[in-house]
């Protein structure tokens, strides 16, 4: 699989379709992102797999972001799983990225992995490589409602107050590009205190991946204390689903709710 | 255009979480947790995640200053060492070694650290030693 998306990947600078491209490297034993300027690079080249697949994925959508608002004039590649591209195409709907700059390489998660994510979609549309794989419809979700009221309360109120307040929930989120976050906002959240306050802190986070979280689950994997936080945007995701009929990152031309202004009111 | 993610330990506490700099055309702009790390597995500290920030911090000395007056004046290595090689002498005769503490950092390597603390017990002669990471 991989030796074909190097190829793709070669052909894409040869045909002058990309000046760059983002993707994963292993040096020294090390997976990280990289950017391949020069196709004889691309030794090394990863796809993010090390003791099991895509135990090294890294949030290249945002890395891109930076990139893109230096370099707007440039046009790069990318490599993505499913959750990459949902990624991306929210970021396409939000202006952060411009989409005809952006040439997604996509490649299926693997079965193992799909349902360890419990990932409805663990393929992208934009597969130059492999099969699409079946999607996994979630069961975590399920478990904790089963729980009841109380049951509910106390499970979230025990996971909340582990949190150390790293931000890393944020600073890894791919759709996480506000210039003001709330959760930095000394008023609101004040410094200094550990656990922030119990459930606001998590809450505001919850209430803000409402149309935006894609479900990669990346903010899980940066929790230093366990907080099941894909399971928790997952639930945030279905109320989006039943009330507005829109699951961010997985049709490129429906428009995001929240991103919809709505009828001029009358004057 | 240069992007490059440079692998690099945590300058904070002694865990050594190993950290990727994410560097754009020379300038460091993000800290990603490394998921190769077997420190850190992908995570990090609050601090850990703004290890970058202080490298481009203002506040930063980043040349030897003398305070004068409640001021600070830029100075010579050669003055700054003379003056406070000769303040720790007198202060050390006039009110012994014990006088003085001597505070390390975890943001220096090993040898360093070594070297303070045998400044602090051979030179000085106080066990007065600790350092920042005594949280």
């Amino acid at each position: 699989m991989k030796e074909t998306i190097i190829e793709k990947v070669k052909d894409l600078f040869e045909d002058s379709r990309i000046e760059a491209f983002l993707g994963l490297k292993e040096e020294n034993g090390q997976i990280g992102p990289y950017l391949f300027t020069d196709p004889k690079d691309l030794e090394g080249f990863s796809l993010g797999d090390k003791e099991w697949p895509g135990d090294k994925r890294y949030p290249l959508s945002k890395i891109l972001i930076a990139l893109a608002q230096k370099y707007p004039e440039n046009r790069f590649g990318i490599l993505v799983r499913g959750c990459d591209e949902r990624a991306l195409n929210e970021l396409f709907k939000w202006n952060q990225l411009n989409e005809e700059h952006v040439v997604m390489v996509g490649f299926p998660c693997p079965q193992e992995l799909a349902e360890a994510c419990e990932c409805p979609k663990p393929y992208p549309e934009s597969l130059v490589v492999g099969e699409k794989v079946k999607g996994i419809k979630s069961k975590k979700v399920e478990v904790i409602l089963n729980m009841g009221m109380e049951g509910r309360l106390k499970y979230w109120t025990e996971r909340f107050s582990r949190c150390i307040k790293c931000y890393g929930c944020r600073n890894v989120c791919p759709v996480c590009f506000c210039n003001e976050c709330e959760l930095a906002n000394d008023d609101l959240i004040p410094s200094g205190e550990i656990p922030p306050e119990n459930p606001i802190f998590h809450l505001v986070r919850a209430a803000h991946m409402a149309g935006r979280c894609i479900d990669c689950g990346l903010c899980e994997e940066a929790c230093p204390v366990g907080i099941p936080l894909r399971t928790l945007y997952k639930k945030v995701a279905d109320i989006v689903d039943s009330e507005f009929g829109y699951r961010p990152g997985y049709q490129k031309d429906q428009k995001s709710p929240f991103n919809i202004l709505g009828e001029r009111p009358e004057d | 255009m240069q992007l490059k993610h440079v692998l690099t330990i945590c300058p904070y506490c002694g865990c050594g979480c190993g950290i990727y700099l994410e560097v754009l055309d020379g300038e460091i702009i993000r800290t990603i947790p490394s998921k190769t790390s077997p420190v850190n597995q992908g995570r990090l500290c609050i601090k850990g995640w703004s290890a970058h920030e202080f490298v481009v911090s203002p506040k930063r000395l980043k040349r030897p200053y003398l305070r004068k007056q409640e001021k600070l004046h830029e100075a010579s290595w050669d003055e700054v060492l003379d003056f406070t090689a000769s303040r720790l002498r007198e202060i050390r005769e006039k009110h012994g070694p014990d006088s003085i503490a001597f505070l390390a950092s975890a943001k220096c390597t090993n040898e360093e650290n070594y070297l303070l603390q045998k400044l602090a017990r051979a030179a000085i002669g106080t066990n007065n030693i600790d350092h920042c990471a005594r949280l």
